[in-house]
């Protein structure tokens, strides 16, 4: 990996709007996929996508956020910004995925929850709570990662995880740092200064132990392909879900509650 | 036409002349004697508030510090503090943190943004959290998740039911990922409590915002909030930047997630007490 990077340089490369987005790495990596909508509710939003696929052979569950490339899709997708009822839809597949013993895997990267009119009105704060009290009880492996931004809440929604990963041009942060900048400093123009202090980074959170893998984008100087890159993850997940094959639906549980019980 | 030129002649005061004795002055009206109601903006005699402290004019709710809440609420004498003393897993280097901490526990007299403990209310038992706007806006940090935590483990241990007032700007912007980490932190304690069939209720106070509604606040098996009380989940400001546009003056108010189906009920300051007592009774944890 690369040191000279500074935490506002992979701020910027995780911002960028080629990297894999959450349906890029689900046809990537799965076969078989076949997308969900819907949270049964009110609506669909395009800001997550979700739903059944195989890895190898295995059935498991996936969930992405969606961010776009271009503005067009961006508009649709609400840069990635879930609202509450894109929250409620990967619960939804959550907990099917939970009925028929399937393992979850999330793909996270958006800059936050979305932070609009009717996303307060549709309770964004409710279902940001509920998914974290009903990730807490699944008795089926997670494994949650961090592929862009990792904003706040928003990010967490989707990361109460047996395991989570996090590329190596990734965040994870409890605001953004131009937010962070603006409650603390009142200046968001201070937000080179803030990413600094936030230790958002890979290396950063893996040392802190918020992470537990860095999956690499780079080998030495040479910036892996999507594909090199999605490889690896396919790879990384099948040993990791054979491991938790073994266990018991308990011990899966008391796996996650464990690692999150530390902080 | 002299008449309108003529100088009206005043008899001109000297302060000095007239107090005679320099230590008696206007300005010996005890300090907190008055309010100021920053809702209805009158001016109103702080004895007429009462210890519930709700304007008399608008019934706006005055912020309340945990001291006051607890007194408010708990039979006298029968709250017992839990983890007063707790230490920080890990310190932050954070420029200034050290003595905004210091400062915010000289300010308050207390260690951290939440008091935990067990209680009586109407004589029954109860484990209790009073979350403290006064300290650092009750941002949540490592401290106050893992009281938290603790207050639910050990609640779950006792099989009480747990209630808490919540308070809080959101997570604790020093303590930074750490905070975040709180939200997922407790939510696995509140499971556990509710998995053994126990009644956790959430008082909402004013302000709930951020990371707390958007975890343990919103969990609860029946959520109160007192009337007027900010509860959201992004900052207004926040909102009105996305939006590009004001937002109307009740957005975000107890009244406003009741009306969008998010909290079970408000109830005046003067009421809790009654309130909580009778939801404690009819779920049989006398």
């Amino acid at each position: 990996m690369e040191d000279i990077k500074t935490s506002w340089d992979i701020v910027e490369l995780s911002r960028q709007q080629d990297r894999m987005t959450g349906h890029e790495l689900i046809d990537l990596i799965f076969e078989d996929f076949i997308e969900f909508h819907g949270d049964r509710s009110i609506g669909d939003d395009k800001a997550i996508v979700g739903g059944i696929a195989s890895l190898k052979g295995k059935p498991v569950t996936v969930i992405g956020v969606q961010k776009g490339k271009n503005l067009s899709d961006n508009i649709e997708t609400n840069f990635g910004q879930p609202s509450p009822e894109g929250y409620r839809k990967a619960l939804r597949l959550m907990k099917q995925a939970e009925k028929f013993n399937r393992p979850i895997i999330c793909f996270v990267n958006t800059p936050g929850a979305y932070s609009g009119a009717t996303a307060e009105e549709r309770g964004q704060g409710s279902a940001i709570a509920t998914n974290l009290l009903e990730m807490s009880g699944l008795s089926v492996p997670v494994i949650s990662i961090l592929t862009g931004e990792g904003g706040s809440g928003g990010a967490l929604a989707l990361s109460v995880a047996n395991e989570v990963w996090i590329m190596e041009n990734a965040t994870y942060s409890i605001l953004s740092p131009e937010g962070f900048a603006t409650i603390l400093w009142k200046d968001g123009s201070k937000a080179k200064e803030a990413s600094e202090l936030m230790k958002m980074t890979a290396k950063d959170l893996l040392e802190n132990k918020i992470v537990d893998k860095i999956i690499l984008e780079y080998n030495g100087e040479k910036k892996l392909t999507n594909e090199e890159i999605a490889n690896n993850l396919q790879e990384e997940l099948e040993k990791a879900l054979d491991r938790y094959s073994l266990m018991s639906k308990e011990d899966i549980k008391l796996n996650r509650e464990i690692r999150f019980r530390k902080y | 036409m002299s008449l309108f030129k003529a100088k009206k002649k005043y008899i001109r005061i000297k302060p000095s002349d007239y107090m005679g004795d320099d230590t008696v002055s206007h300005l010996d009206v005890p300090e907190d004697m008055f309010k100021k109601c920053p809702h209805c903006k009158n001016i109103i005699y702080a004895k007429d508030m009462g210890d519930e402290k709700v304007c008399p004019c608008c019934g706006y709710n005055f912020r309340l510090s945990s001291k006051e809440r607890l007194d408010n609420i708990c039979d006298e004498g029968t709250f017992v503090p839990f983890n007063e003393e707790i230490e920080p897993k890990k310190t932050f280097d954070f420029p200034d943190y050290e003595k905004k901490l210091e400062k915010a526990k000289e300010n308050t007299g207390i260690n951290e943004a939440v008091v935990t403990g067990f209680s009586k209310i109407g004589g029954i038992d109860t484990a209790i959290a009073v979350m403290d706007a006064g300290f650092i806006m009750g941002s949540m940090g490592i401290v106050v998740g893992e009281k938290i935590t603790l207050l639910f483990e050990e609640a779950t241990k006792r099989k009480l039911p747990v209630i808490i007032f919540a308070a809080s700007g959101g997570a604790r912007m020093q303590e930074g990922i750490f905070s975040l980490m709180q939200m997922a932190k407790i939510s696995f304690a509140v499971r556990k409590h509710s998995e053994a069939g126990l009644l956790y209720v959430s008082v909402l106070t004013d302000p709930t915002t951020g990371g707390v509604t958007a975890s343990f606040a919103m969990d609860g098996d029946i959520i109160l909030a007192e009337p007027g009380t900010l509860v959201g989940f992004a900052g207004r400001r926040v909102i009105e930047q996305t939006m590009k546009s004001k937002l109307p003056k009740d957005f975000q108010s107890a009244e406003f997630v009741l009306e969008h189906g998010f909290i079970d009920k408000i109830v005046k300051r003067d009421e809790l007490k009654d309130t909580l007592w009778k939801i404690l009774k009819l779920h049989g944890t006398l």
